[in-house]
């Protein structure tokens, strides 16, 4: 039974956004986490990347799977969790917490607003493994 | 047929246990009309006795009584006899890869020993477990240097081998890659005051000891790339040069790949043979090919495993690092006996015969009337001799007396028709490197 | 005792030796060489070579050994490791069949290990006839018109194909921008047709197994160069409507790449020609014998129709007016040069000799056995693990672990606990769109006892699965090392030895 903090916002590809301002700090689901296995290594964009929603900003690698990430809104990169790169079983560890991926400077806060809702994202999981 | 275990008679038995009645049925999803009605058209078979002498006959057509003088890219060593019994032992010789790391604990850590050991005679941080051969690892290499650099701009000297360089053109030719050519310069290596890279390079490429035999000056070429952040790719055909030549990794390579034939490979018309590829650990994910990692298992008991599988075809499928799959195994097995055989101080002295009885013979050559070194860089085992005839035309008259006398080079190089690439290894006797010479001098 | 059990019937423990890495048996002044006296007269090294490139570091590192070391070593290594000599290798799509000894004797044959491959052509016409009459043979089993048996491997014959396509295509005006490639197909393809500049896009099985037509049809359009078939496919299954595929894919101007992998499903019974594909691949290494070695060498020779000849690699053997043979480089519509030198001469020695062993009579009886063994073990254990594609198969059957997974265990706790039983593990998790597939190809190299000790094993671990899954989970139990940290050594890779390096616990 995966961890779905109602706090955040989702998305279909399984990340997840804090919004605070125009600041969102992304990363992936407790289902994501899951679902790859024990994350062996992240790959990451650089600060000042600027990125598309939908569009892929890194990937997650386990041993035997590579997931890419999508944006979850229009932005730029303001902070990489670094860590990560020592340290990427953080992701599985604490996904919403000490696993963030980056910050991001959203172009559009709203957008953050058309993304799922916890309850929301939750039922789709279930959707998606009931098939 | 004696490689099928069950009878004719288990066959059909078998056949009645799964409800079929005739060995047709067993291919009743192929439409009729796609079913052969006729035989293959190969003949029928032919005995072990018969196919020992039918390949004996061929065996027989090919000239290997004569003494080769023959290097560019493929050399003649002794290989010593405990490779091939040891590589004859059916667990090597028919194990598969080994993607169940428990039962291939064997082939697991003799490539962990292959990549410890290419990459200390290359001088370079981390190795893979091999790629086809050399000409394809320099291919690789190029695709590697676009993917570090994201550039696309390639200067490849025109002194590295001529069919690697054709083999670069192949793969890049549809990935929108430029490569412009270094010409040699007079000594025989490329001037590295003559580089003209820029900041849309991706990497010089070059090769040492080049084609002609002649050693470059690594680090200033490194230097020259490295001012416009481009890699420095260095070939490196015949690798047993590294017994004495100071190391591509020591003058500031960024990748280094290679011919591995020269490790206890035999000649074999060509193949197989066994391609090296070494980097530095920043560039490891963009590295093509397999690569085995030493872990433990949960008693601690030590173990090896294929890694970093994630950059391969299986996995990233068309995002991979490279399409290869199957590599050279057993070629590296060969390799790595070999290096464990001879060992530093074998490699050493093989290396050292090889510099003494090439610049023997290119001494005794260029005193001949007529003859001449072509070139003043230094070399190792191979030179180029100016002949005073073409030197396609000597290579024939020579072996009218049992010697081939090198390569001309006119076959890759159309203006060099007077010019012979000649190769000298330990394998060649000192009565035989005098009788080379005393026909060289008799020709004219 | 969970190890051992009276289910397990093929295979029992025995002490193996312990062997440490080279670099740890090392010791400085052994000798493990043997090199003739320099006979020339030796000059001071500093006046051949400037101290700028002469090698500083004394080979530090490199080992030192005795010739008993080094036969130690190899020979406790290689105690470790399982080959198809000491039992079924059931790997589906990896044909893991006899290695004859007889090919690797004819391989050794001085003439031809010791041929330099810029030997002049009049020194090489026994080297050059293997090449010509493998082609011919493979020509004849495939039904093409032209062969090129310079690939290295398998993904090396794809990329030769898929730039084949590209040159003829170019050459009509238009390389075209897409490949179309299914979902059950093996890696290499997508990568190959990626180096060739081309993008992919996946096209979906249906529910017997074979391309889904409609989809196929919608997809092919005229910015498609091509379409990378296996067949039979990966799911064991023979491409049922080939021929009107390919017409499909003809009639929008486009070419059928046949990935041949799976060739020992058809040998002397389908002329692939006659399915209508353009170009196809074959793995000396899958179907005909040459021995795997761990990982290669393999060879991947490429046969193609009439219409793409011209594009072939160069240089090609030919026959001269005089009878005598030549290589020819005088090709100019070629993609070019693929490799250096001809093409993993040893390998096709071997394949030729396993070509001519069998004859006509003796392929066609290779394939019969194989397509009847794989279907045996699929009627035998239908009704233990799942078929997600019933019905017959060819050469290899696809299970999943679908009724397994109830209790708890997944495929891959299945195959390590087949090794306890002595076999070597199927192939996991391959196909893609198999969730927890398992696929067996046993070949025509397994009698019936081999077979049935292997359905035995599978039916026992299934029983086990229910009854104690945790056995299968901490499986195996009866290998050198357990089941290794595979998470470590991804995320902190060591990836050599290094002088200082502790494991965590010494080995012997």
């Amino acid at each position: 039974m995966a961890n779905t903090p109602e706090d955040l916002a989702y998305t279909k590809d399984h990340e997840w956004i804090r919004a605070k301002g125009d600041l969102a700090t992304v990363g992936i689901t407790d289902y994501a986490q899951k679902q790859l296995g024990d994350v062996v290594y992240v790959e990451l964009p650089k600060v000042g990347d600027r990125f598309e929603a939908t569009e892929p900003f890194g990937s997650v690698e386990s041993v035997k799977a590579v997931s890419e990430i999508y944006m979850p809104v229009t932005g730029s990169v303001v902070e990489v969790n670094e860590t990560l790169n020592d340290s990427p079983e953080q992701i599985n560890e604490d996904p919403y917490g000490d696993g963030w991926l980056i910050v991001v400077k959203m172009e559009n806060p709203a957008q953050a607003d058309g993304l799922l809702t916890s309850a929301e994202y939750e039922d789709y999981i279930k959707a998606e493994a009931g098939e | 047929m004696r490689y099928i275990p069950t009878s004719p008679a288990e066959r059909i038995s078998m056949l009645r246990e799964i409800g079929c009645e005739r060995i047709e049925d067993l291919f009743d999803q192929v439409p009729e009309k796609l079913r052969m009605d006729h035989p293959i058209g190969i003949g029928h078979p032919i005995s072990e006795p018969e196919l020992i002498e039918f390949f004996n006959r061929l065996a027989s057509k090919n000239g290997t009584n004569n003494q080769f003088f023959l290097g560019a890219g493929a050399y003649s060593h002794f290989i010593p006899v405990v490779i091939d019994s040891l590589i004859s032992r059916s667990e090597f010789l028919t194990a598969y890869t080994p993607y169940q790391p428990e039962l291939s604990q064997g082939t697991l850590q003799y490539v962990f020993e292959f990549q410890t050991m290419v990459a200390q005679l290359t001088g370079m941080e981390v190795a893979n477990a091999s790629l086809y051969d050399g000409s394809t690892a320099v291919a690789e290499a190029v695709l590697m240097a676009d993917r570090v650099t994201k550039r696309n701009k390639y200067l490849i000297a025109e002194t590295v081998h001529p069919q690697y360089r054709e083999v670069v053109t192949a793969y890049t030719r549809n990935l929108g890659v430029t490569v412009d050519y270094i010409q040699v310069g007079p000594t025989g290596a490329i001037d590295p005051e003559a580089l003209a890279v820029d900041d849309r390079t991706a990497a010089v490429v070059v090769q040492s000891p080049n084609f002609f035999g002649c050693i470059e000056d690594l680090k200033s070429i490194a230097d020259a790339a490295h001012r416009a952040g481009a890699l420095l790719i260095v070939a490196v055909a015949e690798p047993l040069s590294l017994g004495v030549l100071k190391p591509p990794g020591h003058c500031g390579a960024d990748i280094v790949v290679g011919e591995g034939q020269a490790l206890g490979i035999p000649l074999s018309f060509g193949g197989p043979y066994l391609g090296l590829f070494a980097t530095l650990e920043k560039y490891l994910r963009q590295m093509p090919g397999r690569l085995v990692g030493e872990t433990s298992d949960h008693h601690g008991n030590r173990g090896y495993v294929l890694t970093l599988s994630t950059r391969e075809q299986h996995i990233r499928r068309e995002k991979a690092t490279s399409n290869i799959c199957t590599n050279q195994g057993l070629f590296a097995l060969m390799a790595t006996i070999y290096l464990a055989t001879m060992g530093r101080r074998g490699l050493q002295e093989v290396a050292r015969q090889n510099l003494q009885k090439s610049h023997y013979a290119a001494k005794k050559i260029a005193g001949l009337r007529g003859y001449q070194l072509r070139y003043s860089a230094q070399f190792f085992n191979e030179f180029v001799v100016k002949t005073p005839i073409p030197a396609a035309e000597l290579v024939d008259r020579l072996i009218e007396k049992d010697i081939v006398a090198g390569l001309p080079l006119e076959d890759y190089y159309p203006d060099m028709r007077d010019s012979l690439l000649i190769c000298v290894t330990e394998t060649a006797k000192k009565e035989a490197i005098d009788k080379f010479a005393a026909e060289l001098g008799r020709i004219v | 005792m969970k190890r051992a059990g009276e289910n397990i019937k093929k295979a029992t423990t025995h002490v193996v030796q312990n062997e440490g890495l080279l670099f740890e048996v090392s010791r400085p002044g052994k000798k493990g060489y043997s090199l003739p006296d320099l006979d020339v007269p030796e000059v001071a090294e500093k006046e051949l070579l400037d101290l700028a490139v002469t090698r500083a570091d004394d080979l530090e590192y490199l080992p030192e050994l005795s010739e008993v070391d080094v036969i130690r070593h190899f020979t406790r290594l290689s105690t470790w490791n399982y080959g198809i000599d000491a039992g079924m290798y059931p790997l589906g799509s990896c044909t893991m069949k006899y290695n004859p000894r007889i090919n690797e004797r004819v391989a050794r044959i001085e003439g031809l290990a010791g041929l330099h491959p810029m030997a002049p052509d009049r020194l090489a016409q026994g080297a050059l006839e293997v090449i010509l009459r493998l082609e011919e043979a493979l020509g004849k089993i495939t039904g093409l018109s032209a062969v090129t048996v310079q690939p290295a491997a398998g993904a090396h014959g794809e990329l030769t194909g898929m730039m084949m396509i590209r040159a003829a295509l170019t050459e009509r005006g238009n390389p075209r921008k897409k490949v179309l490639i299914p979902d059950s197909a093996h890696g290499t393809n997508p990568a190959s047709a990626v180096i060739c500049g081309y993008t992919v896009e996946t096209v979906p099985s249906n529910s017997v197994g074979c391309t889904d037509m409609a989809a196929l049809t919608s997809m092919m359009t005229e910015d498609v160069a091509a379409l990378m078939l296996t067949n039979p496919n990966t799911l064991g299954k023979f491409e049922r409507n080939i021929v009107e595929i390919c017409e499909l894919v003809h009639a929008r101007g486009g070419f059928v790449y046949m990935d041949g992998a799976n060739m020992n499903a058809l040998v002397g019974v389908v002329r692939p020609a006659s399915t209508g594909i353009d170009v196809m691949h074959m793995n000396l290494h899958k179907t005909f014998s040459t021995p795997h070695g761990g990982g290669g060498p393999g060879s991947g020779p490429v046969a193609v129709s009439a219409e793409l000849e011209p594009y072939l690699p160069y240089p090609r053997v030919v026959r001269r007016q005089d009878g005598s043979l030549a290589m020819d480089y005088n090709r100019p519509r070629s993609v070019g040069r693929i490799r250096a030198f001809y093409g993993n001469f040893g390998v096709l020695i071997r394949a030729l000799a396993f070509i001519l062993t069998h004859g006509d009579e003796g392929l066609r009886e290779m394939t019969e056995a194989a397509v009847l063994n794989a279907n045996y073990i699929a009627y035998h254990l239908k009704d233990t693990y799942e078929i997600p594609y019933p019905g017959r198969v060819m050469h290899e059957v696809i299970f999943s672990d679908k009724w397994q997974t109830r209790h708890g265990v997944r495929n891959s706790d299945i195959a390590k606990r087949l090794i306890d039983y002595g076999f070597y593990p199927p192939t996991m998790s391959f196909p893609l769109i198999v969730p927890g597939a398992i696929m067996v190809e046993p070949t025509e190299s397994e009698g019936r006892e081999e077979l049935d000790l292997f359905i035995d094993a599978m039916k026992s671990i299934n029983e086990e699965a229910a009854r104690d899954p945790q056995l299968l989970k901490d499986a195996p139990f009866t290998t050198k090392v357990g089941r290794l940290d595979e998470v470590s050594a991804a995320r902190k890779p060591v990836l050599r030895w290094r002088p200082g390096a502790e494991s965590k616990r010494e080995q012997g």
